[in-house]
């Protein structure tokens, strides 16, 4: 039968999977291979940095080295200037996101849990969330002048809206059968609430956050290059105006620094309060 | 204890017009009696059990449990799902308790409660363990302790075994006769597997599909509720008449689907 004319066997080109470490899909890698390839990340290109500044011929106003940028470091830590100019961006960072959060949060989950709600809020969410954050920056210098509050304003509005409808999101898979086992065992709605959905959407409500605060991050640098006295994004705009490109550099790289520990915070947090969810792929 | 279905209907709205799931069903069942309900997919089992459990609301008829009203969910009837339902970050002991603290009963006495009912059925060594660290036929075990331990006049069960292999399948039988026979709790269990029907129950009542109704009601007697009796030719004999029961009323089902 398999011999026959137009058999599909004739049309089949058979495929092998040929062995590999690098190219495993939905695998881990040995670990010494992952330490190897995390060093390269970042090294490589710190060395590829070095070797330009070093040997190749270029004006340090435009690339300054690593050793300058060290020096440009030193100059402003032992200043305090850098962690005046830190601890001012931190705090407007903090206050703005924790409100945003203080308020997204259990609105996103009355959105998820109720369609009534969802109706409610949704579309007006929705809409703002497509209005880009810097775009409201005229609005709050006319509103709110150009102390602190403006700024973190720019960073409520920037991080509520995205935030509220992430966690609606994550609402949406919290089981049927779950909900219904919890009236069944005798508890009402409010209880279902908070002792079912608010728990198993935990870690998803850990993430967002941890998504929508890298997107504060870069609201408090941005409100900052328009109107401030300190503040990393200040320092940077103020160094680009005297050309101090050293001084540029710290900026970004105390800047990102920040942020990634951030991150890694919040991935240790979803590690260790949601330990039941860490699933083996 | 009793329950009482008169003249049950449901309906659903869909794109399609109305879809009949349920008509005319009439069932009665009493204190300590062990009921299955069989059926093919699609006869409206599931359905069924929502409107005793009170989750959904039948389109006519009434359903009362000790002459009351079934008007929602309670935990006068506990309810074990086809699929698994424990909560995934709670451990074994937590799940089992959880119906209790929802209900108010201190500390000490529910954990009291739930490790009794983890013994009863066989997990107190799994208290601790978190649900995605057992197996099904354990899932379903803590499923019944939860659902007994806030010692419901009635255990409902939508097809709990479905998922299980043979062998596991067969050993939550005898678990389940045995805890029947130790608790004398009443149970009502939903099922498409005949042979299970027939080897735990009192009575059966055959559903036929699309819509679901009761196309029979049959009395279970056999000799004894041991696995040698699936051999015993009154246990084929209840078989059979089922199977044809459905085979019958499953090709109607077909057909009207088509
Ligand atoms: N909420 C609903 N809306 C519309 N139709 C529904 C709804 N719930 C169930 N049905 C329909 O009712 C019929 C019976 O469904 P049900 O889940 O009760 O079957 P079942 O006997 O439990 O099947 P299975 O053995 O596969 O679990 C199906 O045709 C299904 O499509
Ligand atoms: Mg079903």
């Amino acid at each position: 039968m398999n011999e026959s004319p137009g058999s599909i066997r004739d049309y089949i080109r058979p495929k092998k999977l040929q062995p590999t470490v690098f190219w495993r899909i939905a695998e881990d890698i040995p670990r010494p291979l992952n330490t190897a390839l995390v060093i390269t990340s970042i090294g490589a290109p710190l060395l590829l940095w070095w070797l330009v500044t070093t040997f190749g011929n270029i004006d340090p106003k435009f690339l300054p080295s690593p050793a300058k940028v060290m020096e440009a470091f030193g100059r402003l830590w032992s200043t305090r200037e850098l962690l005046k100019d830190t601890v001012a961006s931190l705090w407007r960072v903090g206050v703005g996101f924790i409100l945003a959060a203080a308020f997204s949060i259990p609105i996103g989950v009355l959105m998820g849990s109720f369609a009534s709600i969802r109706a409610l809020l949704e579309p007006l969410f929705g809409l703002m969330r497509y209005m880009p954050a810097p775009a409201f920056i005229p609005l709050l210098i006319l509103y709110l002048g150009i102390g602190e509050e403006p700024k973190i304003t720019l960073i409520f509005i920037g991080v509520f809206f995205f935030n509220s409808l992430m966690v609606m999101d994550t609402v949406k898979f919290v089981s049927k059968d779950l909900i219904e086992a919890t009236y069944i065992l005798g508890g009402d709605r409010k209880q279902a609430l908070l002792q079912v959905i608010f728990p198993h959407v935990l870690p998803g409500i850990i993430d967002a956050c941890r998504i929508n605060l890298a997107a504060a991050w870069q609201l408090v640098i941005v409100s900052e290059l328009i109107a401030a006295t300190e503040g990393l994004g200040r320092r940077i705009s103020v160094a680009g105006r005297f050309l101090r490109t050293d001084e540029i550099f710290v900026g970004l790289i105390v800047i990102g620094v920040i942020g990634l520990s951030f991150d890694l915070f919040f991935q240790y947090l979803l590690r260790v309060s949601c330990k039941w969810t860490t699933q083996k792929r | 204890m009793y329950l009482q279905i008169t003249n049950l209907n449901k309906d659903f709205q869909t794109k399609n017009g109305t879809l009949v799931v349920l008509k005319d069903i009439n069932m009665t069942i009493k204190e300590g009696e062990f009921i299955c309900a069989v059926g093919a997919s699609g006869s409206g089992k599931s359905t069924l059990l929502r409107q005793i459990a009170g989750l959904d609301k039948p389109t006519s008829g009434e359903l009362r449990i000790d002459g009351e009203l079934i008007t929602g969910p309670g935990p006068d009837r506990g309810m074990v799902f086809q699929h698994y339902t424990l909560y995934p970050w709670m451990n074994v002991q937590e799940n089992t308790e959880f119906g209790l603290k929802l209900q108010g009963v201190p500390k000490k006495v529910r954990r009291e409660q739930a490790s009794y009912y983890l013994s009863v059925v066989g997990l107190a060594n799994f208290a601790k363990s978190l649900p995605k660290e057992l197996s099904g036929g354990m899932k379903q075990r803590a499923a019944i302790a939860r659902a007994l331990a806030s010692e419901p006049k009635v255990l409902l069960m939508d097809e709990p075994f479905g998922a299980l292999d043979i062998h596991t399948k067969e050993s939550m039988h005898e678990f389940m006769l045995d805890l029947w026979k130790r608790t004398k709790i009443t149970i009502f269990m939903i099922t498409h597997d005949v042979e299970e029907a027939v080897f735990l129950s009192n009575r059966i009542y055959a559903l036929g599909a699309r819509p679901g109704t009761v196309r029979k009601e049959i009395t279970i007697k056999l000799p004894d509720r041991t696995h040698s009796v699936k051999r015993h030719s009154i246990f084929h004999d209840y078989r059979d008449e089922l199977m044809e029961l459905l085979r019958k009323h499953g090709q109607e089902a077909v057909a009207v689907a088509a």
